[in-house]
């Protein structure tokens, strides 16, 4: 009988549900935008892992991956694209350009890391990663949804 | 019925603009009756910041700017300063260089076909494409190391020989890349949806075309055959045999069959090349990395070269230091993009997205 029946608690079957259904924000920024389509296309195909299709809305959507040079002209937009988001909301940083500012971090229109803007649950580094990256991050971000260990 | 305007804000996030272009549309019901493209999103200060390091440094900066076409960038620079050095270059680099490029030409055009299909409203060319895109980013990663931005060639030479593993590579790619590509090209042609969609839309004549300083595969759809490659060979083009595509109808229907041969003549270029590579020296032994750094220059240089979107160059001054006084970057883009009012103005709100992607803008390139 024991054998039959799943014991949980509401919680850990809501985490696992959304770390399993993350569907990405179509929002290609610069160069790593290309490696993000790369890993949703035919060879490495991430739907593979859960995340299944990238909607061209900010309000369908439930992970935004920062891929590119975050300029200051761009960094109010993305703030504002992050607060349309609906809840639960994650954020992965692609690319040491949005984690750090990357090879443009001496320029003047270039913020060195999107952490000031939007808070960030998975960074990667490469310039740009490889979608085997991309796809780890996204593994890593499920695995800490499921332990609840996210900001928002 | 009282005539009104309505403004619309397309992007900087939109799914079809290729990145962060934002576009201000003025609508008189669905018909646009002006449209001002903003840029600006991706300024990354790429002139300023090459101008801060020795020459070889600021190669880095141009991997980045048309980061689909990495190495077509790369090209531009190489050339330009190792004619402001006066450095001579291996028989050998310059083939691999010239078999290098096609490759990469072959890819961005591969990126601009699937995301165009998407625009359009098809998603499986997508995958077929994508699918393409990864057998020469397969060859370009057993050569360069790297899948999208290479830093491989180098101010005189290339940074490492081509492996026969890797020309074995090319071959078995060459053998069956024709019949694939045709397979994908039918689905664009054969698509009645696309077909009415693009035929007609967004065009843009020749002497319009001229005088916004449009060049590549947009200047070919409008009816001049003009390819810097044919018409100012650098490299060894001279010695090849390959045509230049041109359409008369200068609409997004006439590029994409542009691109589409192009491709077809860049696996040609390849095929010749594998052909013809001599042996020898892959980089000049008298300049070695650590030299490169400390070469001061004195002089101008530019050398037009034609990169998947158009005429791409950077004009270098030196003022005989290690540093470049100058570094000017003549992107095709940008060029390219000053036409889109003129293609988009008169026709329906719903031609936008297939007007604005087939120009293949990259903002790497456009923002610098």
């Amino acid at each position: 009988m024991s054998d039959n029946i799943l014991v949980t608690t509401l919680d850990e079957a809501l985490r696992w549900g959304t770390g399993k259904s993350l569907w990405p924000f179509t929002f290609g920024l610069a160069c790593c935008a290309l490696e993000m389509m790369s890993a949703m296309g035919s060879d490495y195909d991430w739907a593979r892992f859960g995340s299944d299709v990238f909607r061209d809305s900010p309000r369908h959507s439930d992970l935004m991956i920062v891929s590119g040079t975050v300029t200051k002209k761009m960094a109010p937009r993305i703030r504002r694209l992050y607060d349309q988001m609906a809840f639960p909301k994650f954020v992965i940083s692609m690319g040491a350009c949005a984690s750090a500012g990357g090879p443009y971090v001496r320029g003047y229109s270039v913020v060195d890391g999107v952490d000031q803007v939007v808070p960030v649950d998975v960074y990667i580094y490469g310039c740009p990663p490889r979608p085997e990256s991309l796809i780890k991050a996204l593994k890593l971000l499920q695995d800490r949804i499921a332990d609840g260990k996210v900001k928002h | 019925m009282q005539d009104k305007i309505v403004e619309v804000n397309f992007g900087p996030q939109h799914p079809s603009t290729h990145g962060v272009l934002r576009v201000k549309v003025k609508l008189d019901g669905e018909v646009i009756v002006d449209a001002q493209p903003v840029i600006g999103y991706l300024h990354r200060n790429a002139e300023k910041l090459s101008e801060m390091g020795y020459y070889p440094k600021a190669q880095i900066y141009v991997d980045r700017l048309d980061y689909a076409a990495a190495l077509n960038m790369e090209l531009g620079f190489v050339l330009s300063a190792e004619k402001l050095m006066d450095i001579q270059v291996p028989d050998r680099a310059l083939w691999i260089r010239m078999m290098m490029v096609e490759l990469n030409r072959i890819a961005s055009h591969f990126i601009w076909l699937g995301t165009h299909g998407l625009d359009m409203g098809m998603l499986s060319p997508f995958f077929y494409c994508f699918r393409e895109r990864e057998k020469v980013f397969r060859i370009l990663d057993e050569i360069t190391g790297s899948r999208l931005l290479y830093n491989y060639f180098a101010i005189g030479g290339v940074y490492s020989d081509v492996t026969p593993k890797s020309l074995e590579m090319i071959k078995t790619w060459l053998s069956d890349f024709d019949k694939n590509l045709t397979e994908i090209e039918n689905i664009f042609k054969k698509s009645y949806i696309y077909v009415a969609r693009t035929r007609g839309t967004g065009k843009l004549s020749l002497d319009d075309t001229i005088s916004y300083g449009v060049t590549g595969p947009m200047l070919r759809a409008a009816g001049k055959k003009w390819d810097l490659r044919k018409n100012r060979p650098y490299l060894h083009y001279d010695q090849i045999n390959f045509d230049v595509p041109s359409q008369q109808a200068g609409d997004v229907y006439a590029r994409m069959l542009v691109r589409i041969e192009e491709m077809h003549q860049s696996a040609r270029i390849v095929a010749q090349v594998l052909e013809k590579l001599p042996a020898g020296d892959f980089y000049n032994k008298k300049y070695s990395k650590p030299m490169l750094v400390r070469i001061k220059a004195t002089g101008e240089s530019y050398i037009p070269t034609e990169s998947p979107k158009g005429e791409f160059g950077i004009y270098l001054v030196g003022d005989g230091s290690a540093i470049p006084y100058r570094f000017r970057i003549r992107s095709p883009s940008f060029a390219n993009l000053s036409a889109a009012p003129a293609m988009l103005i008169g026709y329906k709100i719903a031609d936008m997205t297939a007007t604005l992607s087939s120009m293949d803008p990259v903002f790497g390139e456009v923002d610098r």
